[in-house]
């Protein structure tokens, strides 16, 4: 048997979107399934990155942990490709960049409706949050993005054969053009 | 309140489309633009209240928080820079007790940055309450630390602090031989119309102000518009860092551009003309009135003019602190008061121009050489100068070398002579046109002003062997950050992104990818921006990178990637508020194996 194509995927600062939109390849999951095999990654709970050909990205870089597990996807992936919004350029999350840490963490730490025993979390299991939200590549060298809110299933698609089968990725207008 | 902006209302006639006056006297007055002016001004002017707002917010020079009652603003271009400006501008915000950006605590004073102002051959510069302060040094910021502290009125400040030269260094063809006002006049009435077109077209002149677009042609569209109302505009913006040859035209050649303004009308069939004066001008309002008003005494302006039937007369108007504005759809937009946002073209201002109708743009040095023209004809004009290029260019020169100020040289001139002329040495290169334009070094002096070879609107900066490359070309890639109108994303984004992908690669933080991105930025900045602004913001770094590839080169670690930024320090807030400093609340700048 052929050698599988590895890949890796993880979320960030995202909201699994990207993920579920891999998914609504639907049918052609299976076709996909005879040339991939998943490394971490939600869909496998494999805790850590082994060697793959390609990493997937959702979600932007938020805390220290972000940052970590970012940096074992790129030491660990061939190829590092940040998915979607959230990922290229911060996305939702990153709209939090105009306001203060100190304020959104009271906002919802000390001030948010219901709580009780109001205080800023400092467990040292927590990761910190960092000033801003990043794209990824702000953070570490990333080789291809994937545009959309989430990119569609045939992105993906198109991507991955592109990949798989030694091309040059390049979307049609169809996927990149959104109104 | 109520009183003063109802008055000025009046005074405007409640006219949305002189809403820039209005703000401009609110903001002198109250050194601000206070909400409920903005709300009584949405009613009488029946606009509304979010246009207005727009408008103070898109302009540098309006404000919705009050700034001091001594507003200074120092000139942030290159050639202030040059010149000692920060180590100025620190000794200012010592003196006076306030920081860059700020206001004082008790109002006083407000100090700030701001674009190019026109000032680059007797700087370092500033304004305040937007007159100009050239040949700022450390006495005269006693001098004017002093004032204001005493609270003194600046129309009672000694007014040497406000002497602005015209340092006419070389002049020539157009510069040695001002007319006699009316003559031009006079000679195209008595030539004819249509035939000092053609004189027009015989001289080949083209546009000064920088796309150097035929004259008559111009002309010669907006006479053809099936319609009876037209405009001309005189566009005295002069936003490009580094140009002010404009400057000293308005100052000691008003009359002649004026009267290259009123031939103008005269072809075209135009009864109202605008004079659109960069604010930072400010200086000149006053005396560039008073030229109008001696025009229409001696018969030159308003009704029927030197008895030929010429009805025409001009409005001078302000603006307001925005380099954009000098783009002449951009400047027409401003002229009716509102964003300075460039508009679609086609169709052009000859046929879609000032509330619709057809309307010529010209520079202030196109109007000079228009009515020299217009008395002297087009043979004169185009027996010198190369092929393409007829005429004489002015230039402004500044930056490193001996006599800064103004220059006239014929087309073809080589940049040696010119360099050779200042007093030029030690030459690391020359920025032709501005930032715009472009960066060439002093491999390429033989090369010629022209518009086939270097063309410019006509800003020479030089800089000597022991200036710092980089930092110009931050300087000026900032410059269209801030410059950027914002209304298409290429350029409202993707200029800020140049100034932080250039940051990252000076501050050090560049690794072997970093320029070939830059590279890939600038190609999607330049080909897909909506108007000339953001076509050329990223030529600084192009013209760079084609000639100093190894200077950028050298700015780069020997690792695959580094973030831009400081990584832990971006946990620090989170550190404080955690109260923690564990090693797991810290992170490295780049990965540890
Ligand atoms: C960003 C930008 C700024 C400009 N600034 C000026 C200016 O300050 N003065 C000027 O005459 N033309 C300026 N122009 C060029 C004008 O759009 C226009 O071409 C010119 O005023 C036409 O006059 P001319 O044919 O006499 O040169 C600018 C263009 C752009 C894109
Ligand atoms: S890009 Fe959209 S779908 Fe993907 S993680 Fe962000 S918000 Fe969710
Ligand atoms: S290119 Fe820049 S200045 Fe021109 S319209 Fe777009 S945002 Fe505005």
């Amino acid at each position: 048997m052929k050698t599988k194509i590895r890949i890796a995927t993880t979320s960030l600062g995202g909201c699994f979107g990207c993920h579920m939109s891999l998914l609504d390849l639907d049918e052609r999951l299976i076709p996909l399934a005879e040339l991939i095999e998943f490394d971490r990654s939600p869909l496998t709970d494999i805790e850590h990155c082994t060697n793959c050909d390609i990493g997937l990205i959702e979600g932007g870089v938020c805390n220290s942990e972000n940052v970590h597990v970012l940096r074992e996807f790129r030491k660990n992936c061939k190829i590092l490709v940040a998915v979607g919004a959230c990922a290229i350029t911060g996305g939702l999350p990153a709209m939090r960049n105009f306001i203060p840490l100190e304020e959104c963490l009271a906002e919802s730490y000390l001030r948010g409706i219901g709580v009780e025993n109001a205080q800023i979390p400092n467990d040292l299991e927590l990761p910190l949050l960092l000033d801003k939200v990043r794209p990824l590549h702000e953070v570490v060298k990333v080789d291809y993005f994937l545009p959309g809110c989430p990119p569609s299933a045939e992105v993906f698609w198109t991507f991955l054969n592109d990949l798989i089968a030694g091309r040059e990725p390049s979307l049609p207008y169809e996927c990149v053009h959104y109104d | 309140m109520q009183a003063f902006v109802k008055n000025i209302a009046e005074e405007n006639q409640y006219k949305a489309t002189h809403l820039l006056r209005i703000l401009h006297a609110i903001q002198a007055h109250y050194h601000y633009i206070p909400k409920p002016a903005i709300e009584q001004l949405a009613s009488l002017l029946n606009i509304a209240r979010t246009q207005i707002i727009g408008v103070i917010e898109f302009y540098s020079f309006f404000h919705l928080s009050p700034r001091g009652r001594y507003e200074l603003l120092i000139s942030d271009s290159i050639t202030d820079h040059l010149l000692g400006k920060h180590a100025l501008t620190d000794y200012l915000a010592i003196k006076l007790n306030v920081a860059v950006g700020e206001v004082r605590t008790d109002g006083l004073v407000s100090l700030d940055n701001t674009s190019c102002t026109g000032l680059c051959d007797q700087g370092p510069a500033g304004l305040v309450n937007g007159y100009a302060l050239p040949h700022l040094d450390h006495a005269r910021i006693d001098q004017i630390s002093e004032l204001i502290n005493q609270q003194t009125p600046v129309a009672l400040w000694p007014s040497q602090l406000f002497q602005v030269d015209d340092h006419i260094i070389k002049p020539g063809l157009l510069l040695n031989h001002p007319l006699t006002p009316g003559e031009a006049l006079q000679s195209t009435f008595k030539r004819g119309l249509v035939a000092t077109l053609a004189e027009l077209d015989t001289s080949a002149l083209r546009g000064r102000g920088g796309a150097g677009f035929k004259t008559a042609s111009k002309w010669q569209y907006c006479r053809d518009e099936p319609e009876n109302q037209r405009y001309v505009v005189c566009n005295a913006d002069e936003g490009e860092p580094g140009t002010f040859k404009d400057r000293v035209l308005l100052n000691s050649y008003a009359q002649q551009v004026i009267e290259g303004m009123t031939v103008c009308a005269a072809i075209i069939g135009a009864q109202q003309g605008f004079l659109y004066l960069r604010g930072e001008y400010l200086f000149l309002y006053d005396k560039l009135q008073q030229v109008l008003v001696e025009r229409r005494q001696q018969g030159l302006l308003g009704n029927n003019i030197l008895n030929s039937g010429l009805d025409f007369d001009i409005d001078i108007c302000l603006g307001a602190g925005a380099y954009i504005c000098g783009e002449e759809s951009a400047l027409i937009e401003s002229l009716e008061g509102k964003m300075g946002i460039p508009r679609n073209r086609p169709p052009y201002p000859v046929t879609q121009g000032y509330l619709g109708k057809p309307t010529v743009v010209n520079n202030v040095e196109t109007f000079l050489a228009a009515a020299a023209i217009a008395h002297l004809g087009g043979d004169w004009f185009a027996s010198i100068g190369t092929g393409q290029s007829k005429g004489t260019k002015i230039l402004s020169i500044s930056g490193d070398c001996a006599k800064p100020g103004i220059y006239e040289y014929a087309f073809g001139t080589p940049i040696e002579t010119i360099l050779n002329d200042c007093g030029a040495e030690e030459l690391l290169g020359v920025q032709i046109g501005g930032p715009s334009g472009l960066f060439i070094s002093d491999l390429e002096l033989q090369r010629k002003l022209a518009f086939e070879d270097l063309a410019t609107g006509g800003s020479f900066i030089i800089f000597n062997k022991h200036r710092n490359l980089l930092d110009i070309v931050n300087n000026f890639t900032r410059f269209f950050a801030h410059e950027s109108c914002g209304f298409c994303t290429p350029c409202r984004v993707g200029t800020s992104l140049l100034k932080n992908q250039l940051a990252k690669i000076i501050d050090g933080h560049g690794s072997a990818g970093d320029v070939v991105a830059l590279e890939e930025l600038c190609v999607l900045v330049k080909n897909y921006s909506h108007c000339g602004l953001g076509q050329t913001a990223a030529n600084p770094i192009i013209s760079t990178l084609a000639r100093f590839p190894e200077l950028y080169q050298s700015r780069l670690k020997n690792i695959s990637y580094e973030p831009g930024f400081d990584l832990d320090a971006s946990l620090e807030n989170a550190r404080q508020l955690a109260n923690r400093n564990d090693a797991a609340a810290h992170l490295t700048q780049v990965e540890q194996d």
